[in-house]
């Protein structure tokens, strides 16, 4: 993406390497001084971080607690849950893509490599088992369903169910042998920013639909209280409203009923999205030409199949991009269920820099979580960019 | 839906009718949120009630008692909840407004350098902000306090800086002002002078506008107020301020002024953050000028600085306000993650008073309020200068 | 596209309230919930009755079939994660108890790890049965703040720890230094007005969590931490170097720690406070959970009538008449509970001082069990 119009320009590769240097490098006589400065300072400051990566840091602390950053104090006899759940998102991660993705080998081909360089590295058999299988069955999703469009209806309602099928899974029930309940205190990791992330974006699209339709309401009652909720919400900080949902929110319930301090931070969370989400479809309906509405006017439609067939299908089909953007930041703020002393990534990362034989090894451990919510957050817009280019979205 | 009506000339029964209809939907809704809202406060009351919890924000009024680390107001532990509450709000605005400017002038550089034709240059800042963008504030943060602010050597092993500043793990320490008896005449000069130099500075501006001739108003304005400081100095009975040096005294750093680690990394770590945001918003801005202008601009022989500033820059800036505006929102909301890294702003202050009151109902609705002023000022402010350099179209 | 958000709304409420798994009624099914919570006027004097009054946290705890209990992660010796990420320590161990005497099984009970912060709302909620979490007894917290205190199960008192190099040796020493401390402790205020009354100018540094305080304190930032005693003597074992640092001799407060209970729920609260009177008494008469089978035969109508072999004073308290036999045979006495997390076999190695039997110079005096 760094592609701007001027980079593309020298596509004729004929004029050869040393002509795109001093276009791009030494044109004017300011920029050979800004390019000289630069890679010095460049020189040394990569110097020092390779030399920190390889021989500086205390890498150990990372790899004697992989298993915390991935799903916290989850118990261990119950991690086949875990790597099941990995299983049935790989699949239908691997159906999804050749369903959606046409005939394309590379994803098989990358999932392949993966899986070698997975098979090659030094880890524990009961960690290396699953990870294989899981990279497997990718691949047998992935080529069953290549090019096959009409999978993809089902799919959605397998990832809706899919949904289910993993909290149910994580979470067990009773005290018996099958499923023995896991209490969400032991909930962590990696896995826990997962599920807080999806939980709150899912959670909060059909309550940020509602409140973008209220927004533009021609109720004056409906509308405002649509505005005032967006507004409240949009200008107060996420942890005042994670706050209110784990301080405030018991003292409304009745007497007696109480609520688990995770569903507490979900809650927070999704009401907190719900504003932002409205706000985006919001501007997808804005988005939708006058004439639409009068011609489901014209041929009868009342509001509710105007809204349903006509509009709402265009309006969310141009926010996708947005709700994605949206949906990577949420990624980044459950770092802040943290103060309602939830383990997710960044809790149990503060846990590990307060065990007694890591301690001072903030660096090694904050770099290591950084470089996780990196790959994912860069990996979703990216994929979210390419979306984008597919709908044609922007370029009209 | 195949059989509507073509139209009727008769008034449809009031149970079709869109207008009661409307009416009765809208009546319906009200009651429905009246009646959550009655449950809910129902609910709160007896909870209360039940707990032997006494509401009111009398308490603001009572001795807080505990001590605040940095405060731009006097306080001690002896001052009330009330002050306390102050004292975190002015450390909010402290950081919110110092980071707002150094993140703007940050973020526009950024922009205007991912632009450049300089291929290391663009690249070097295309990484800062794909790196920044794409990781958490609060683990940038946590980063920025324990492991590099935290990682200055001790106090007593202090990095000493040419003119008396000194770097460790307690934060920066700079000589400082210590205002003596004619301290407020001087600072009224300051003021006064800076009135002058924006009435001079528009002056200028508007001659250089008339005439198409340079009119210096930069300059002009400087030059006006430091004419005001260095005279008023002079003027103010006595010597106005002398200057504090920092020295090591015992346990810590006394004289001059510190900037303690928790702000430090809390302003470094929004600014590089909101920087590479607003950077993104600049070079959007930016691109979304058409080609022309630039070569206009190149055909009337301005250099690539002049036509920055007097072409591209005065253009972008209306496509940028509106989402600059929710980044320094965004800014200020943000600086809430102060309560991680032991900064005083104020939400870790709400949480104290909290803590030892066991008001939370009351504390979190202050919390809130605040939050929501500071977001509607700046909305206000920022619509109101979107309109002054909105395009006038004739 | 609607029906697919309908759908989804119907189903994520469902999920929702699915999961909202502690969501159990106060009451008995045919009570209405509103009505119980009009305080019950006279404090209903608890007689031969076989169940408690409906309504009380115990009756809640029992249906639930496990006690929920706040609890503290990060100080090690009283609350914290062991390797294999069970919690463990003394304030874990009157949770235990306190399990064993309602179940009679140690384990039927689930630990909410809570910060300072977090700790007196999540008993005002009712999102923890119990606090046992290092918790200081003021006046305030008995009142104002909704909880009801009544029991020590240890008697502290606020230290200051500094480094060696200082050459710190005394509170005045302190003049201008930086002083890290908890946020939403009583250390921060007592910490206040010490350094008030003794005019020593300071910088108190304040943190969300321990961890960040000790961490700070560790790294330099600060030339003093300050937190309760036996914080300060867990916390100095888990320093890189221990011995660079020391605890000064001046106490700065009195620190009487125990446990706590949403305020207003004398059965329960009388539940509580009991429990930790069991293991006091239990030392007192020396029975250990080695021997307490022993006991079983014994004579002495007072051990007879504490191991509910003689009177219905368990069923007095809303439990079992064996209540105390459970406590002492699953978690042994306050001795046993001391030694185990603090003792001479712990990296900590806490003289016994003011938490010892009031026959041997101590303060723990249990109230005759009659």
């Amino acid at each position: 993406m760094t592609a701007t119009a001027e980079t593309k320009q020298p596509g004729r590769v004929a004029r050869g390497a040393l002509e795109w240097l001093r276009d791009n490098l030494f044109s004017p006589w300011y920029n050979a001084v800004i390019t000289v400065v630069l890679g010095a300072v460049l020189f040394v400051v990569l110097r020092g971080i390779f030399n920190w990566v390889l021989y500086g840091a205390r890498w150990e602390v990372v790899l004697v607690n992989l298993r915390l950053f991935a799903v916290g104090p989850y118990p261990s006899e119950a991690l086949w849950r875990v790597w099941l759940a990995v299983g049935i998102v790989a699949a239908l991660g691997g159906l999804s893509w050749g369903a959606w993705g046409g005939r394309n080998l590379a994803p098989t081909v990358v999932a392949g490599v993966l899986a070698l360089i997975v098979a090659v590295l030094p880890l524990s058999l009961n960690v290396k088992g699953p990870m294989l299988a899981s990279f497997v069955v990718f691949i047998v999703g992935h080529i069953v369903s290549m090019g096959r469009t009409r999978l993809q209806r089902p799919l959605v309602w397998a990832w809706l169910l899919s949904f289910f099928v993993v909290v149910f899974l994580l979470k067990g029930f009773g005290e018996g042998p099958p499923l023995p309940s896991v209490p969400t205190s032991r909930w962590g990791g990696l896995m826990l920013t997962i599920l807080l992330a999806v939980v709150a974006i899912v959670a909060s699209f059909p309550l940020g639909v509602l409140l973008a339709l209220g927004r533009r309401s021609e109720l004056p009652v409906v509308k405002l209280f649509s505005i005032v909720y967006i507004e409240t919400i949009r200008g107060v900080p996420l942890v005042t409203v994670l706050w209110t949902a784990a301080i405030i929110l018991p003292l409304f319930l009745p007497e007696g009923l109480r609520i688990d301090n995770l569903i507490r931070a979900m809650v927070g969370m999704t009401l907190f999205s719900a504003a932002y989400l409205a706000e985006n479809v919001r501007g997808g309906l804005q988005g939708v030409p006058r004439g639409q509405y009068e011609a489901a006017h014209a041929l009868g439609f009342n509001y509710y199949q105007t809204m349903r067939y006509i509009i709402l299908p265009q309006a969310l089909r141009a926010v996708i991009p947005a709700i994605v953007g949206q949906f990577i930041g949420l990624f980044k703020d459950t770092t802040l269920v943290a103060i309602v002393g939830l383990l997710e990534l960044l809790g149990i990362a503060l846990s590990v820099i307060a065990q007694p034989e890591f301690i001072g090894l903030q660096r090694e451990v904050f770099v290591f979580i950084a470089a996780i919510y990196w790959v994912f957050t860069y990996a979703m817009s990216s994929a979210s960019r390419r979306l984008e280019a597919r709908l044609g979205l922007g370029t009209r | 839906m195949a059989t509507v009506p073509v139209a009727e000339h008769a008034r449809p029964p009031f149970w079709r009718d869109e207008r009661v209809l409307a009416v009765i939907a809208q009546i319906a809704f009200l009651v429905v949120v009246v009646l959550v809202f009655t449950y809910l406060y129902n609910n709160v009351q007896e909870g209360l009630r039940a707990r032997g919890l006494a509401g009111g924000y009398d308490f603001l009024r009572e001795r807080a008692g505990f001590d605040i680390g940095e405060s731009l107001i006097d306080y001690t532990s002896n001052d009330t909840y009330g002050r306390a509450f102050v004292a975190g709000l002015l450390n909010t605005l402290k950081v919110s407004v110092v980071g707002i400017l150094f993140a703007t002038v940050l973020g526009i550089l950024s922009g205007i350098a991912r632009l450049s034709p300089n291929w290391l240059l663009r690249t070097i800042v295309g990484a800062y902000i794909e790196i920044i963008r794409n990781t958490p504030l609060l683990v940038q943060l946590f980063f920025w306090y324990t492991a590099v602010m935290l990682k200055f050597p001790r106090v007593r092993q202090a990095i000493q800086l040419p003119g008396s500043v000194y770097l460790s793990n307690r934060g920066v320490a700079i000589p400082w002002l210590v205002p003596q008896e004619g301290f407020s005449v001087w600072v009224g000069f300051v003021v006064l002078g800076l009135i002058v130099a924006l009435v001079a500075y528009r002056y200028r501006a508007r001659y250089e506008e008339r005439t198409g001739q340079s009119g210096y108003p930069i300059i002009t304005a400087l030059v006006t107020w430091l004419a005001f400081v260095v005279i008023g100095w002079f003027v103010a009975p006595g010597t106005p301020a002398v200057l504090s040096r920092p020295a090591l005294k015992g346990l810590n750093f006394t004289g001059g002024t510190r900037m303690t680690p928790e702000f430090a990394a809390l302003f470094l770590g929004l600014v590089v953050y909101t920087g590479a945001f607003i950077a993104e918003i600049v070079r959007g801005g930016i691109l979304a000028i058409s080609k022309g202008q630039r070569e206009a601009a190149k055909a009337l022989g301005l250099s690539d600085v002049q036509m920055m500033r007097y072409i591209i820059l005065p253009q972008a800036l209306r496509i940028i306000i509106p989402p600059l505006t929710s980044q320094y929102l965004n800014l200020t909301k943000n600086s809430s993650l102060a309560v991680f890294i032991g900064y005083p702003d104020l939400f870790f202050v709400a949480g104290t008073i909290l803590n030892q009151t066991g008001r939370s109902l009351e504390v979190i609705s202050l919390v809130m309020l605040a939050y929501l002023t500071f977001s509607l000022t700046t909305s206000l402010f920022m619509n109101w200068y979107n309109r002054r350099v909105r395009l006038v179209e004739r | 596209m609607k029906k697919f958000t309908l759908l989804l709304l119907v189903v994520s409420v469902v999920f929702l309230v699915a999961c909202a798994r502690g969501a159990t009624p106060t009451t008995a099914p045919t009570a209405e919930t509103g009505a119980v919570t009009e305080q019950p006027a006279p404090t209903p004097v608890p007689t031969k009755q076989e169940q408690p009054e409906a309504g009380s946290l115990l009756e809640v705890v029992r249906q639930r079939g496990k006690l929920i209990c706040g609890a503290n992660a990060n100080l090690p010796g009283f609350g914290y994660l062991d390797q294999e990420g069970n919690y463990a320590g003394f304030d874990i161990d009157f949770c235990r108890a306190l399990a064993a005497a309602i179940f009679d099984d140690p384990n039927a009970v689930e630990f909410r790890p809570l910060t300072a912060k977090e700790r007196f709302p999540a008993v005002q909620t009712g999102e923890v049965d119990v606090l046992i979490r290092n918790t200081t007894w003021t006046l305030t917290r008995d009142t104002s703040v909704g909880l009801d205190f009544g029991v020590v199960t240890f008697y502290d008192g606020q230290g200051i720890m500094v480094r060696k190099e200082d050459n710190i040796t005394k509170l005045e020493d302190l003049q201008g230094a930086a002083i890290c401390v908890t946020t939403g402790t009583t250390t921060e205020l007592n910490l206040a007005d010490q350094m008030r009354a003794r005019g020593i100018d300071y910088t108190p540094v304040v943190f969300e969590t321990a961890d960040g305080t000790f961490g700070a304190y560790e790294e330099g930032r600060c030339d003093a931490v300050t937190t309760d005693k036996s914080g300060l003597v867990a916390r100095k074992s888990l320093l890189k170097d221990p011995d660079a640092h020391i605890i000064l001799e001046e106490t700065l407060s009195k620190e009487p720690l125990g446990p706590a209970v949403l305020q207003g729920d004398p059965i329960w609260h009388d539940v509580v406070m009991w429990t930790v009177f069991a293991t006091i008494q239990a030392e007192e008469f020396g029975i250990t959970s080695q021997n307490i089978d022993d006991f079983m035969d014994s004579e002495d109508p007072g051990i007879r009538r504490f191991l509910g072999l003689e009177g219905e004073l368990g069923k007095n308290l809303g439990l079992t008449n064996d209540f105390a036999y459970r406590i002492i045979k699953h978690m042994g006495n306050y001795g046993e509970i001391y030694e185990r997390n603090l003792g001479p076999d712990t990296p900590f190695n806490l003289p016994r001082g003011l938490n010892d039997l009031w026959t041997r110079g101590g303060l723990l005096y249990s109230p005759p069990f009659r």
